[in-house]
């Protein structure tokens, strides 16, 4: 009986530890996924005859990486940074595994491997200048020069473009992510430096869905047809809209963003996240592939997921470096 | 001994096979869960025998019992002590099948692999007899080894497997493995048709056609 009644005070310290509004929108996100599996769960009975397994296992996804996102913004920097790796190594892989097709480049797939640990080793040490102009200039002619040792000439500018295409947005601009919680305390941040990498999350994803709710519901006129099918004006305007309204009214309740800063960011991060998303699905329609894995289930691979937060997790980074940041 | 082997697949080579290949398997639910039941998998990288022990749910992976080279896997102690008691392999003599064949006479290679249907496991077997060279993902001509299982267990479901990718992760002659997706398919159990020959041909284009469904594989020598 002890025991438990430690643990419910060990866990009620640790989480009256946390900022108010980080709790409060983990809570708002719950809420919401426990709506969502509640119309899941009665939509069967109201229009039967259509399958809904596939949104019922997307739902069931959902759960999954809220709950590991959620654990690691509130265990702190060093599992978030663990977390993100981890993600930035699925996603790598799955790029690899499709993208690469010299079989005399497995030295260099292992020594990106290397480039992964490396970049994430200086997010670890807190080295943010290291971390700048690692993958952009020193990955960016180390792993070609390594490319040009092993003496496979043929295919070996576009082996070495892949390369670094992959490196730049499964790693680089993914490890953003990550870097976000190395913000000091000092700084006046309203929900801490995990509240600034909730919300770009929140924000990505929620952008990702209200895109596609928005096109289900109003899409008709296509938008790049030879590139994304399902995308549609009204599904990207609808998300765009919702989005940077999401952005301009909830963001100061997790950022220090006000006034133009927030503007912006609520005006540019939502086609960026559009922008990860055609970017990555013309890649996979070169390749001849519709997902990049089946890794999360209803969802497809983790770079299906994470191709929108490719683009945005750079942008916010930047943005809030500009606008409200001192550390960076 | 079970025990450990266990312990091992669950703790040991299921993590590293994740970590390794993602194992990206697609139909995981036409899986035999009990035997006697044989899987024929193509072969390409000895990764292949580790994501196959590792695909299965814990409470199976003890019945699974891989088919292998004796030359190869018993030919020193510390290595067949390895295959016999973790792995868990039945022995084929590959050497003494290529004689049989020569001088006509019958000894039976595939006494173990028997047994061990007859004990209720599950046999793993790769009928091209031994790994392509990676570099085509193309099948190689299959040994008719399975079709006489089959035969003496016409009840036993025969389950199609194509691996895709393992031959890049740890190709032949390689000796560092590297990192990338593979992915499993496991197609709809083959029946035992009463002749040895059109069950081969149908079980051949069963795994061609799971192949057809497996993401491409553009890996070659010449981009």
């Amino acid at each position: 009986m002890d025991f438990v009644g430690d643990l419910t005070g060990h866990a009620g310290r640790f989480l009256a530890a946390q900022p108010r509004p980080l709790l409060a929108g983990l809570a708002g996100v719950v809420v919401l996924l426990g709506v969502a599996s509640a119309i899941a769960a009665v939509l069967p009975r109201l229009k039967p005859g259509k399958s809904y397994e596939e949104l019922r296992l997307r739902i069931v996804s959902w759960w999954g990486m809220v709950a590991l996102l959620a654990g690691a913004l509130l265990l702190g920097w060093q599992a978030t940074t663990a977390v993100f790796a981890f993600i930035s190594f699925l996603a790598l892989r799955e790029f690899l595994s499709l993208a690469v097709r010299r079989r005399e480049d497995r030295p260099a797939i292992l020594a990106a491997y290397g480039c992964l640990l490396a970049a994430y080793g200086f997010i670890f040490a807190d080295r943010y200048m290291f971390y700048l102009v690692f993958i952009p200039v020193w990955v960016f002619l180390g792993l070609p020069a390594l490319m040009a040792l092993i003496g496979q000439t043929k295919g070996y500018l576009a082996s070495a473009a892949t390369f670094h295409w992959g490196l730049v947005t499964c790693v680089y601009n993914l490890g953003f992510v990550a870097f976000l919680m190395r913000v000091p305390p000092s700084e006046n941040l309203p929900a801490g430096a995990a509240g600034l990498v909730f919300f770009l999350l929140l924000a990505t994803e929620f952008n990702d869905v209200a895109q596609y709710v928005w096109g289900k519901l109003f899409g008709r006129r296509k938008i790049l047809p030879s590139v994304s099918p399902n995308k549609t004006w009204e599904g990207f305007l609808g998300g765009w809209i919702t989005t940077a309204a999401l952005i301009w009214f909830v963001g100061p309740v997790f950022t220090p963003l006000s006034g133009l800063g927030l503007a912006i960011v609520a005006f540019v991060l939502p086609a960026a996240g559009f922008a990860g998303d055609v970017t990555m699905s013309a890649i996979k329609r070169d390749i001849g592939v519709k997902d990049t894995s089946h890794a999360i289930p209803g969802h497809g691979g983790v770079l299906d997921r994470a191709d929108s937060l490719t683009f945005t997790a750079p942008l916010y980074f930047h943005l809030m470096a500009l606008f409200a940041l001192d550390r960076f | 001994m079970r025990l450990l082997r266990f312990l091992l697949l669950v703790l040991v080579a299921r993590p590293l096979a994740l970590f390794m290949t993602g194992a990206d398997v697609s139909g995981r639910e036409r899986l035999p869960l009990k035997g006697p039941a044989i899987i024929a998998a193509n072969h390409a990288s000895h990764v292949d025998t580790l994501l196959m022990l590792s695909i299965f749910p814990s409470r199976a992976v003890s019945k699974l019992r891989p088919a292998a080279a004796a030359d190869y896997f018993l030919r020193d102690p510390v290595i067949g002590w390895f295959s016999r008691h973790v792995i868990g392999i039945v022995p084929v003599a590959r050497s003494k099948a290529g004689r049989r064949a020569a001088s006509g006479e019958s000894e039976d290679v595939l006494a173990p692999a028997r047994a061990a249907l007859a004990a209720g496991e599950i046999v793993l077997v790769f009928p091209e007899g031994t790994r392509g060279d990676g570099a085509s993902d193309a099948m190689g001509q299959l040994k008719g080894g399975v079709a006489r299982l089959a035969e003496a267990f016409p009840d036993a479901p025969v389950i199609p497997v194509w691996i895709q990718g393992a031959g890049r992760v740890l190709p032949k002659g390689a000796s560092v493995p590297v990192p990338l997706n593979c992915a499993v398919l496991v197609g709809e159990p083959v029946a035992w048709t009463g002749r040895r020959g059109p069950f081969m041909d149908a079980l051949r284009e069963a795994m061609l056609a799971l192949k057809e469904q497996a993401p491409p594989l553009r890996w070659s020598d010449e981009p």
